[in-house]
């Protein structure tokens, strides 16, 4: 007789999701389903508009990264028209694009993961939160999170039009340029950033690197899955957010394929299960072979710790240095252990902000030359990025007024359905065994394997009890429940 | 290990909530962009339910007793069973409830998938060029796996506004809303809480202004005359003009103000994110009567050869508000909902 | 399927006051006979015809909408009649895109003294719509949800709620 935990909804996800865990007659974790009930239909309703609308509405996918979605859209639609855009242009969305990366890989460390780590996984609940860490670190650090998140979307303004939702890429480059006063206000803002991320790094390093128990918890085989890793880089495979090609690295950590976006069919398929609106990718040169991990299965991971994975560095000097210790400090690469992500989203952070400079600081940046008119007739074209939970692949295809006809996404938190499941099962399974009384840490513990993977969504008020709500009903074998667990912030 | 109760600490402060239905999250980022003021709410507020931030669940709205929330604020248009779910209980214990930004105000870009049927809707989803479906698998709201029955919510082939699914006391509309609006708002709600001010009549919209966004643009207008619509990656407009004027189909002329006006001050046309202005009960509408306005000509067959440059009238003229229109879906849609 | 022998379809007629409406009131006079099944709004020129009027029409139970307005060159207000042609042609467009078939939609320039006009229009354009079908606007099939809590929300019976840690 099968007893079932349900766990339901799931929060700090972009849309909602439930977990049911089935135990066997021992009281073993028999499976687990992690269900996505949701589905809006974007590659349907896409259909029928214009195609230089599309980068608008898939906007709409996300409001916390619709920067990513934009972008991805912005080089698709390029490619529609077969047009190139300026250099100007070019610089100016990847501008936009990594004052939007600090931002937003700084709202999920401080808010969401940040708390585990400052706090512990075993605090008391009501301190597992950005205020327990304001409170054990100082007052600063919350104003600190503020004024990056301001910096990011004064630049992602200017640049792009709103602060959320941006509307100024079209076929061929931009709507707009910036003035040479916007120029010089974006690079101080640039610089501040830099000394952000090495802030944020090292929070990172006293806090939880300085701390046994935590380097243990990382190191620990209950977060760990050894799977393909996906991540877009550049001439020299070094991390690209915004252009490059797809490298899958395996395992093992050597080249398992490289494609530019418009081969992306041939490497990438998406598999269907009744139970979930979801569907899971997988690399098809490997094959679909169920929820597991290993050189044999398709299943690919796309985080800022697969883009370490399978790049061979980073192409600013203090991110390097980094990653070179991120590296040494765990062993080698690639490295498996899913909590490393934190570390790796921190790394992206400096990156990002690195960047930032580099490009405000080009005189071209202020060009008026931002946007080529298309001459050819549209047909079809992929646009990947990276978005800051995977990659992301939006691919049009129109008739010859430029009208879509056909839409397919594959979106940055979808490439980790089957790891994040994965992950679940294993949390699941190694601390639910037959005599476990399911306790508010263990709730906790296999909230950590879900967390680390920043699905698509984080929210980051203040007051955010860093803490996935969670209400666990066991019942007994004639469906009854027997315990109610919740937990609270 | 700490232990849990499910008593929440007892305040003296209002009672606050926010939800999001069929919604991408923005307007929790929106919230989130009034930057320190969100120290306001905290300070006036308890928060009770927010499912992306803290763990209250549908259990615990559902036993709360009515009207004892405050103040709700519901984002998402309502398009599965358990957005409907979640409206009506929200709706029964608050005090006031907000329809929040378009999604829940007249549906927002996701009800474009009005015009498509349930199964155009599926079909395409899980037929897809990288979708590997070879048995034709489509989800289903209940499944035997071998472990027992799990079950997934359904999904209404109607996407609908949260009026038309329980009465609402205010509308804030926008994609999302303005920050500086939401600020303002909230200034406002702190202010009558002490006494300093009345709300606004019921059913009223807040956070926008009475006009349309052509008031709150910078460019210059003059008469238009419209021989050609043009796309605006086709052309090199002028920054200064309205763009309507250089056969740009801009939708400020049908839409609220309140916005600033930003996408035509960044070169780029209104999409009609904040609705239909004041009095308005078919944005569509409005907005096909000012283009019919501005086009020139009288000869039917030069009008049709003009039209041909709105390639995709439904989806232009609807493209924020087809959930709170009058037609509100495609025949098709209306077929296949609730099958 | 409808059995469309027996449907009777609902129209409603907007008319501009200056000519139209006087072509309808002249087929009365004359007793010029034409199917009752169109109501007839009357409008002081057809450029004040919203499209919203239209919508609502269909929307509310109507299967068809018939404009008139004055010939081309002779609209009392000088040239409304052409903002409303434009508008016409739009709001065929767009039904279509709504599923609609833009035939359920006529325009008919009709002036003061084409009485006889106005009532073989109508009549013709009943047949029309009575070959369409009806609209029946809105209905689904089935309904959204009557009831207040969906099977996968039932609460839970009162359970003890501490854990042992």
């Amino acid at each position: 007789m099968t007893q079932r935990i349900t766990i339901d909804p799931i929060t700090r996800l972009e849309g909602h999701g439930k977990i049911e865990i089935f135990l066997d007659a021992e009281g073993n974790v028999a499976n687990t389903y992690f269900q996505v009930p949701q589905l809006r239909g974007f590659e349907r309703f896409c259909v029928g508009r214009q195609v230089e609308e599309v980068p608008l509405l898939t906007n709409r996918i996300c409001g916390v990264c619709p920067e990513a979605h934009h972008m991805a859209g912005a080089k698709a639609v390029d490619a529609v028209y077969h047009v190139d855009p300026p250099r100007t242009a070019k610089m100016l969305r990847e501008l936009l694009y990594s004052a939007f990366y600090v931002t937003d890989h700084a709202t999920h460390f401080y808010a969401l993961a940040g708390p585990d780590f400052v706090m512990g996984p075993d605090a008391p609940v009501a301190e597992r939160n950005i205020l327990g860490v304001i409170h054990k670190v100082g007052l600063e650090i919350g104003g600190k999170v503020i004024n990056a998140r301001k910096a990011g979307h004064t630049v992602i303004e200017m640049i792009g039009g709103r602060k959320v939702h941006p509307c100024t890429s079209i076929p061929g480059g931009l709507t707009k340029g910036i003035t040479k006063e916007q120029q010089k206000e974006i690079l101080e803002l640039g610089k501040w950033a830099v000394e952000f991320g090495q802030f944020s790094l090292k929070l990172f390093n006293d806090i939880v690197l300085g701390n046994k128990e935590y380097v243990d918890l990382i190191l620990g085989d209950i977060y760990t899955h050894r799977t393909y890793y996906m991540g877009m880089v550049d001439e020299n495979n070094r991390i690209n957010f915004y252009d490059g090609k797809v490298r899958v690295v395996g395992p093992d950590g050597k080249e398992f394929v490289k494609y530019a976006p418009q081969d992306y069919t041939k490497h990438i398929a998406e598999h269907v299960e009744p139970w979930t609106y979801l569907k899971f990718p997988y690399l098809k040169d490997v094959g679909w072979k169920g929820f597991t991990d290993g050189k044999d299965s398709g299943i690919y991971c796309a985080t800022p710790l697969s883009r370490l994975n399978a790049a061979d560095g980073m192409a600013t000097p203090l991110a390097q240095e980094e990653y070179d210790k991120f590296y040494k400090t765990l062993g080698g690469k690639p490295v498996h252990q899913r909590l490393a992500t934190h570390w790796a989203r921190l790394i992206e952070l400096l990156y990002a902000a690195e960047r930032w400079v580099e490009l405000a600081s080009d005189p071209e940046i202020a060009s008026d030359n931002f946007h080529a008119i298309p001459t050819e007739v549209p047909t079809e074209g992929v646009g990947i990025v990276e978005a800051p939970r995977g990659t992301l692949t939006h691919h049009y295809v129109t008739d010859e007024r430029g009208v879509a006809t056909k839409i397919n996404l594959i979106v940055g938190t979808t490439n980790n359905y089957a790891p994040i499941s994965m992950s679940i099962n294993k949390a699941a399974s190694s601390l639910i065994k037959k005599g476990t009384v399911v306790t508010e840490g263990l709730l906790n513990m296999v909230e950590m394997a879900f967390r680390a993977y920043d699905p698509c969504l984080s929210c980051a008020t203040h007051s955010l009890p860093g803490k996935m709500p969670l209400e666990v009903t066991v019942h007994n074998a004639n469906g009854e429940p027997v315990e109610v667990l919740k937990q609270y912030c | 290990m700490s232990k849990t109760t499910n008593e929440t600490p007892v305040t003296n402060k209002p009672k606050f909530a926010m939800y999001w239905a069929d919604s991408c999250g923005g307007c929790e980022i929106a919230v989130l962009n009034i930057h320190e003021k969100i120290l306001d709410v905290d300070a006036n507020f308890e928060v009770v339910f927010w499912p992306v931030a803290m763990d209250a669940k549908y259990k615990d709205v559902e036993a709360m007793e009515d009207d004892s929330i405050l103040l709700t604020l519901f984002n998402g248009a309502i398009h599965s069973e358990e957005h409907e779910h979640v409206a009506r209980v929200l709706r029964k214990k608050s005090k006031l409830l907000v329809a929040f930004g378009s999604c829940a105000c007249e549906g927002c870009m996701p009800a474009l998938i009005n015009l498509s049927s349930k199964s155009e809707f599926f079909d395409t989803v899980f037929t897809t060029a990288t979708t590997d479906n070879p048995e034709n698998i489509r989800p289903q709201t209940s499944v035997q796996v071998p472990e027992g029955e799990i079950t997934l919510p359904k999904i209404y082939s109607v996407v609908r506004t949260l009026d038309q699914v329980v009465p609402v006391d205010y509308y804030m509309p926008g994609c999302p809303p303005e920050s500086h609006q939401i600020a303002a708002v909230i200034d406002l709600v702190i202010q009558v809480l002490q006494g300093k001010a009345e709300l606004p009549p019921q059913g009223a919209t807040i956070g926008a202004g009475n006009s349309t966004v052509c008031d709150e643009c910078t460019r210059k207008r003059n008469v238009k005359h419209i021989k050609k619509f043009e796309r605006i990656q086709m052309i090199e407009p002028d920054p200064e003009i309205c763009l309507l004027e250089q056969g740009i189909l801009c939708s400020g002329p049908a839409t609220r103000s309140g916005c600033e006006a930003k996408c035509p001050s960044a070169g780029s046309p209104c999409i009609g994110c904040y609705g239909p202005a004041e009095g308005v009960i078919d944005y569509g509408s409005r907005l096909m009567t000012a283009i019919a306005s501005v086009i020139d000509s009288n000869n039917p067959e030069e009008i049709d050869a003009i039209l041909d440059g709105i390639p995709d009238p439904a989806g232009q003229l609807y493209r924020f508000n087809m959930a709170g229109s009058l037609l509100r879906a495609s025949k098709a849609a209306w077929k296949s909902n609730g099958g | 399927m409808n059995n469309n022998e027996t449907f009777e379809p609902t129209i409603i007629g907007f008319t501009c006051n200056w000519c139209s409406y006087r072509a309808a009131d002249l087929a009365g006079t004359a007793r010029i006979k034409y199917p009752p099944n169109i109501r007839l709004i009357r409008l002081m020129c057809s450029g004040r015809l919203d499209p919203t009027f239209v919508f609502k029409a269909l929307a509310s139970g109507a299967d068809g909408v018939m404009i008139t307005g004055c010939h081309p060159g002779e609209c009392h207000y000088i040239e409304q009649n052409y903002k409303m042609l434009r508008r016409f042609h739009l709001m065929r467009r767009t039904l279509q895109g709504f599923g609609i078939e833009p035939e359920r939609i006529k325009l008919v320039w009709a002036s003061a003294a084409e009485g006889a006009k106005f009532a073989s229009e109508t009549t013709a354009f009943i047949e029309e719509i009575r070959q369409l079908g009806p609209l029946n606007w809105g209905k689904s099939n089935g309904h959204f949800s009557g009831d207040d809590k969906p099977p996968m929300l039932e609460p839970a019976p009162e359970t003890p709620e501490e854990v042992p840690a």
